[in-house]
C-alpha cells in the first residue's frame, strides 16, 4: 500500500515534471529605482522559469505577483493597444506585451530599464507629462470652420489612406524616447507629437492644418529632426514615424517657398 | 506603491543621503529641458525652415566646390609640392577662382557655424553657456568670414 503511495506521488512528480520541461530559466535585469531607498538607480536580477512563448510582460509580472511585489511598472491593456507599457528591453524601446522572451534571446540576461529622457519615478515609471504637453501642444483634435454639418463629415477612400499610417499611434512614447534629439533637449516636440499633428494636417476634413505647421515651424519643431530613424525602428505599431515627420516638413517648404 | 515624488522636498532633502523614507524621498533626476506649459510659444518665423533648407543646397554646392578645390590643390598637377605664393597669385589673377574661393568660403563657414549652432543648441544644458558658446562661434565666423573675404578682394601678387 504504501509503496503504491510512493509511486503514484513520483508519478504524479514526473507528470509535473513534463508539464515543466518546456519552460526554460531566463534571468531579467531590472534597472530598479525607488527614491524611499535610495538616491541611485541599480540593476537587480530575477531567475525565473518561463515558458520562452510567453512575453516579457508576463516575465515582468511573475516577478511582481511571485518574488518582490515592489517592482513597479505600467500596464493596462496588456496587448498592445494601451501604449501604457514601453519599456527599453535589450537597450531597444519595446512594448512588453508584445516582445515574446524566445524572440530576444533568453540565454543571457534581458535587460529592461525605464525608457530614456523622461524624468523615473520609480523603477519603470516615467513622468510622462512633458511628453503629453508635446502632443496637446500640437492641438489633436479636428478644427473647423462655419457651422457644423447636419450629418457626418464625408471624406473618400483617397482622402482618408493619406493618413492612415499616422491613426495607429497610441502615444506610448517610445518613438519619442528613442529621439536622441529629445534626449538633449526635451523642448523638442518629439515624434509622437509630430505623428499626430500629421494625422489632422493631411485629413482633409481639418481645416487647422495651418495653425499647426505654424507650430511646428519653431525652433523645437520638425526642423530639430536630424532623420536618425530611431523612432521608425522604436515604433511598435510600425508608423512610418520618420517619413511622417518629411512629409511634415516638405508641407512647410512647398507652402512657404 | 508611492510614485509620487514632490519636487520641492527632494530639492531640500538633497544633502542628507542615507536617512530616505517614504516622507523623505531621494530627489528624482529630472532632464535638463522638459516641454512644460510655460515653455516659449512659437516664434512665428521661417528663420529654422530656411536655416535647414540652407544647410541641404549649400551642402550639395559644397559637394562640388571642396572635392574640385582638394583636387586641384593637393593630387592634380604635381599635388601639393605646387602650392605656394606663385601659384595662389596665378589663381587669384583669374576671377573665376577668386569667386570660387568667396562662395566656397562662405558657404563653408556658414554651413559649419549652423551646424555647430544646432550642435551648441543640443548640448549646452544651461542657458548661459548657450549664449556664451553661440557668442564665440558667431565671432569666430564673422571673423574669418571677414578676414577671408578681405584676403580675396584685396590681394596683392606685387607685395613685397
Amino acid at each position: 500500500m504504501s509503496t503504491q503511495t510512493l509511486d503514484n506521488h513520483s508519478a504524479a512528480l514526473d507528470a509535473a515534471e513534463s508539464a515543466a520541461s518546456h519552460l526554460i530559466t531566463i534571468v531579467l535585469r531590472v534597472r530598479r529605482f525607488n527614491p524611499e531607498v535610495a538616491a541611485e538607480a541599480q540593476w537587480v536580477d530575477y531567475q525565473i522559469p518561463i515558458d520562452p512563448k510567453e512575453r516579457v510582460l508576463d516575465a515582468l509580472h511573475k516577478v511582481k505577483w511571485e518574488i518582490d511585489g515592489s517592482l513597479t511598472f505600467r500596464r493596462s491593456c496588456a496587448h498592445g493597444v494601451c501604449g501604457s507599457d514601453a519599456m527599453r528591453i535589450n537597450g531597444r524601446n519595446r512594448l512588453a506585451c508584445k516582445t515574446l522572451i524566445k524572440d530576444i534571446n533568453p540565454e543571457k540576461p534581458i535587460t529592461i530599464e525605464p525608457i530614456k529622457g523622461l524624468t523615473v519615478l520609480k523603477d519603470l515609471v516615467v513622468d510622462m507629462d512633458p511628453f503629453f504637453q508635446a502632443y496637446r501642444d500640437v492641438m489633436p483634435f479636428l478644427i473647423t470652420k462655419g457651422n457644423e454639418p447636419t450629418r457626418e463629415r464625408l471624406q473618400s477612400a483617397a482622402d482618408r489612406e493619406r493618413f492612415d499610417d499616422t491613426t495607429k499611434c497610441i502615444l506610448c512614447a517610445a518613438c519619442t524616447s528613442s529621439c536622441p534629439v529629445f534626449w538633449n533637449d526635451g523642448q523638442y516636440f518629439g515624434p509622437a507629437a509630430i505623428v499626430n499633428a500629421h494625422r489632422f494636417i493631411f485629413d482633409s476634413r481639418d481645416e487647422g492644418g495651418e495653425q499647426r505647421l505654424e507650430i511646428l515651424n519653431d525652433k523645437d519643431g520638425v526642423w530639430r529632426c536630424r532623420t536618425t530613424f530611431n523612432c521608425t525602428d522604436a515604433c511598435p505599431r510600425g508608423i512610418e514615424v520618420t517619413k511622417a515627420i518629411q512629409e511634415v516638413k516638405r508641407a512647410l517648404i512647398t507652402r512657404r517657398i | 506603491m508611492a510614485t509620487e515624488v514632490s519636487t520641492e522636498d527632494a530639492v531640500e532633502l538633497t544633502g542628507s543621503s542615507s536617512a530616505y523614507g517614504p516622507d523623505n524621498p531621494a530627489p528624482v533626476i529630472e532632464p535638463p529641458r522638459a516641454r512644460t506649459q510655460r515653455s516659449p510659444r512659437a516664434t512665428r518665423t521661417n528663420f529654422e525652415l530656411y536655416g535647414w533648407l540652407f544647410m541641404r543646397l549649400s551642402g550639395v554646392v559644397l559637394v562640388v566646390l571642396v572635392i574640385g578645390h582638394l583636387l586641384i590643390q593637393l593630387v592634380l598637377d604635381g599635388g601639393v609640392t605646387k602650392v605656394g605664393f606663385a601659384f595662389v597669385a596665378g589663381r587669384w589673377a583669374s576671377p573665376f577662382w577668386q569667386g570660387w574661393d568667396l562662395v566656397m568660403l562662405w558657404l563653408a563657414m556658414l554651413h559649419g557655424g549652423n551646424g555647430l549652432r544646432t550642435v551648441i543648441n543640443d548640448y549646452a544644458e544651461q542657458p548661459n553657456t548657450r549664449f556664451w558658446l553661440k557668442t564665440l562661434l558667431f565671432t569666430a565666423v564673422a571673423f574669418t568670414i571677414v578676414l577671408g573675404s578681405l584676403v580675396i578682394f584685396t590681394f596683392d601678387p606685387n607685395i613685397r
